[in-house]
């Protein structure tokens, strides 16, 4: 019975690493892998972490359950009476302040390509502003063949919540804040950046595959912070210049020239039940 | 010193049994100047306020298991107080809920039970003083308790019924500048404002207190190196509450000043809030992030110190056996303070700052576990060859060492800045510092509870009550907090009301039901934590002076001891851990005020 509580204390760090092992099988991992070279990366940072912190969790706690053991069985008259060992403090400050370096100064490089902008990629194509606002995404393309310019152009084309992106390209977004602090979460990519209200912060990012990702905010925006919803969609150049350009399309749609059969017409509804 | 300690050696009240003085009731209970009587108090108040913070924590449970359900008694329970109509949650109420939940946990819970109840009732009977230094002012730091409180309490109700702070106890502007970007918490967020300058008045007053005694009012042989680790910490957790609390103030203050009198400080111009007219002005968010965090991460740590001290006390006796390096434990803890100051940008990897400093915080905060690592390899080491025995005490001081390595190593994520970009503002998050604060720091008062309970009243709590509040706290805060490490690998975010309108959370739904059941289960089990408490106080088993067998002064006083403390001025001959010393032959712990062996200093060399 005296060895109970050091079974306890053992039985529940074994639980722990049972329920780490099982999580990736029952659904409560990462949502999916990461579709972006960084957050691929980012990931891989993540494994490192992991067995550096699951080799230092196992080896401390089966250190804290033998010294339980043997000090419930201690059978000795005293305890040891002993204040410590300046080798082994020595041992346990360099090693641990050795892998600690170690693991900051190599998480620097993947930090530095993400945020550091003298060091972002030449090649990056500016696809949108992204305003964030009580409760929703804002999104300011380029007219089709034109660049986004940090002011409004009489041209620019504007949606709600969905950001279409081209697959495989490196994208740029200037992020902004209409009113208060919010902060651009697509899990699916990695990608995590505040906006803050007054500055514009440039974020980029690759698409490794077609697909919808959840575009959420991470930073508390008010009672409605859980509800802003929105969407990156990665598709092909070519769809997405054909979205760009519907885009385009409808939104310099003044309801007269035919161009579109039928669609004109739901075009309209749309547009006059928007103004309401 | 030497002026102050012969000073206290002629005052005769010192050996005075308690009651010879003709006090009444009111200034030897209610505004009592007497340590004792305000660390008691201190307990007192930060239990009921635990009990609140708790029951706020089961309401944001609640939701996140079931959402948008009518919450079970109570809307009926307190009048339609609180949640929307039928006692549904809102989200502006449940942004409320884990608003106040912070606020209630971290100011009026934490902080004040580490430093206002333990460090009022310890310092002076652990170094051998008869009192504060200042005990007005201590009386005061107590009293200055209730006006926040009051500010916290009014808070929910002034602004109309279903309003309070809900910007986060964090409070980040514009969000919490501007009154249109929360509607729900105007007059509340200044309120809280005020409320918070309370506990900061409050915690300095206290602060200053324990500096000063701690200095200048230690026992005849109480050298710096003789001090318990109680002491090294309180000392030291004052120190930073000195430093880091006036750079919270200032900023309250300029929040405050935004808010009510038009101030710029942190709105930028041209914002378009909630379809109100522009905002004017040049004002810097991010300059609210800095000073905030610049009090608040060291904060963390003045939230974490004193429980670190205590538990190597308590260990030392449980184990039997001295401190296994006694000098790494206080420089560790010095070197915990100091780097505290320089890492709070952790706090900011996402927020926008430059990425060059990102790095450089990287770097301290990754060396600021380096002095964790070492203190938890030296409580290992304490338990190391010692003759250990399981009661309440111990079960919750081992709780405390494996519960801080978990928090401490997922810790290591976030402070890599890459992989934190994932993880920042997820449930990770929320594990991690649940992990440190209840799992450590919550456990560590749990043990010291019961442990100098007999200081406090003269009585026993009852141990096996006590080990049922450990283990189903234990399993409880377990089913709680580690399924939150998974939620946030899920990318699950903090303070969403119903993440389950995204699909990609969905499938969380039934691991939040489980975690709301334990956090119920472990709710509940505080119930038994404040019976034995108070039944303990009427029937538990008288103690004698020394009912551990421990080595510090305070057991050389009488349980409890009278106003003075000491009716023998104690004279400490060497440190608090000379546990199975040789030269102790008949017994196996050597108290700081033993004369009757040749002194010997402690420490390792």
């Amino acid at each position: 019975m005296n060895k109970f509580w050091p079974c306890f204390f053992m039985f529940w760090p074994v639980l722990a690493i049972v329920v780490f092992a099982i999580s990736p099988s029952m659904g409560w991992w990462f949502p999916t892998e990461a579709f972006s070279p960084l957050g691929k990366q980012i990931d891989n940072l993540f494994y490192m972490i992991l067995i550096i912190v699951g080799i230092t969790f196992i080896g401390t706690h089966i250190g804290l359950g033998y010294v339980l053991w043997k000090a419930v069985d201690n059978k000795e008259p005293k305890a040891w009476f002993s204040h410590g060992s300046h080798n082994l403090e020595m041992l346990w400050s360099i090693a641990p302040a050795g892998i600690l370096m170690f693991i900051s100064l190599y998480q620097l490089d993947v930090w530095t390509r993400y945020r550091v902008q003298s060091k972002y990629p030449k090649d990056m194509l500016t696809v949108a502003e992204v305003t964030a606002r009580q409760f929703e995404w804002r999104i300011r393309y380029p007219a089709p063949g034109k660049k986004l310019l940090p002011s409004p152009q009489p041209d620019d084309l504007y949606t709600v919540n969905d950001l279409h992106v081209p697959v495989n390209r490196r994208v740029l977004i200037r992020l902004k804040s209409g009113d208060v602090q919010h902060s651009f979460f697509v899990p699916g990519l990695r990608v995590k950046q505040d906006a803050v209200p007054g500055t514009v912060i440039p974020v980029w990012f690759e698409t490794l595959e077609i697909g919808d990702y959840d575009l959420t905010c991470a930073e508390l925006c008010g009672w409605g912070h859980y509800k802003m919803r929105g969407r990156v969609l990665a598709e092909r150049q070519s769809d997405y210049d054909k979205y760009i350009k519907s885009l385009a399309h409808d939104q310099g749609y003044d309801g007269h020239n035919s161009d579109r059969d039928g669609s004109a017409e739901l075009v309209k509804i749309e547009k006059a039940t928007d103004k309401k | 010193m030497s002026h102050i300690q012969s000073e206290m050696q002629s005052e005769p009240h010192l050996t005075h049994e308690h009651g010879h003085h003709s006090q009444g009731f009111v200034s030897q209970y209610v505004f009592s100047k007497d340590h004792k009587v305000i660390g008691i108090q201190f307990l007192m108040t930060t239990l009921l306020m635990l009990l609140v913070g708790g029951a706020l924590a089961l309401g944001v449970r609640f939701q996140l298991a079931w959402p948008w359900r009518a919450m079970p008694l109570v809307y009926e329970l307190t009048g339609g107080l609180f949640g929307a109509e039928g006692g549904q949650v809102s989200p502006e109420f449940y942004t409320m809920l884990f608003t106040m939940h912070a606020s209630v946990m971290i100011f009026l819970v934490i902080i004040p039970i580490l430093a206002g109840a333990f460090g009022n009732f310890l310092i002076p009977l652990m170094i051998g003083a008869d009192d504060m230094a200042f005990p007005t002012l201590n009386m005061l730091s107590y009293w200055f308790m209730w006006p926040a409180i009051l500010c916290f309490g009014l808070s929910f109700t002034i602004g109309g019924l279903n309003a309070a702070p809900a910007n986060g106890w964090t409070s980040y502007p514009v969000l919490a500048a501007v009154v249109q970007a929360s509607p729900s918490a105007g007059a509340p967020q200044t309120l809280w404002l005020i409320g918070l300058t309370f506990v900061g008045v409050s915690s300095m007053m206290g602060s200053v207190n324990y500096m000063t005694t701690i200095i200048n009012m230690r026992a005849p042989g109480m050298t710096l190196f003789r001090m318990p680790l109680t002491i090294w910490s309180m000392f030291i957790t004052a120190i930073l509450q000195a430093f880091a609390l006036p750079v919270l103030t200032a900023a309250g203050f300029m929040l405050v000043a935004e808010r009510t009198l038009g101030f710029k400080f942190f709105v930028p111009g041209n914002l378009v809030i909630n379809d109100g007219a522009p905002t004017i002005g040049g004002g810097q968010p991010l300059l609210w992030q800095h000073l905030f965090w610049f009090y608040s991460h060291p904060a963390v740590y003045i939230m974490l110190l004193p429980a670190m001290g205590m538990v190597s006390d308590m260990l030392a006796c449980k184990v039997r056996k001295p401190i296994f390096g006694y000098k790494p434990m206080v420089y560790s803890m010095a070197a915990i303070a100091g780097l505290g100051f320089i890492v709070w940008g952790h706090h900011m990897f996402t927020s926008g700052m430059n990425p060059a400093l990102g790095m450089t915080f990287m770097i301290s905060t990754m060396m600021i576990a380096l002095p964790s690592a070492v203190k938890v390899f030296n409580w290992i080491g304490t338990i190391w060859g010692g003759k250990i025995s399981f009661d309440t005490v111990t079960l919750n001081c081992v709780a405390f060492i494996s519960m801080f390595i978990v928090g401490g190593l997922s810790g290591i994520w976030m402070a890599s800045v890459p992989t934190d970009i994932y993880f920042h503002d997820t449930y990770y998050i929320v594990a991690h510092f649940h992990y440190v604060l209840f799992g450590a720091t919550l456990f560590g008062c749990f043990g010291a509870i019961p442990f100098w309970y007999p200081k406090m009243f003269g009585r026993l709590m009852d141990d096996r009550l006590g080990k049922l509040h450990f283990v189903l706290t234990f399993i409880g805060f377990n089913g709680t907090f580690f399924p939150m490490h998974m939620l946030g690998i899920a990318g699950f975010p903090r303070r969403y009301a119903d993440p389950y309108i995204h699909p990609y959370m969905e499938h969380l739904l039934p691991m939040n039901r489980f975690m709301t059941l334990c956090a119920i289960l472990m709710g509940f089990a505080q119930l038994i934590l404040i019976f034995n408490f108070v039944s303990s106080w009427f029937v538990g088993k008288r103690s004698d002076r020394n009912p551990w067998n421990a080595n510090g002064l305070e057991w050389s006083a009488p349980s409890p001891p009278g106003h003075g403390n000491f009716d023998v001025p104690p004279v400490c001959y060497r440190g608090p851990y000379e546990y199975s010393s040789p030269l102790s032959a008949n017994s196996d712990f050597l108290m700081q005020t033993d004369g009757s062996v040749e002194s010997r200093s402690s420490g390792h060399h």
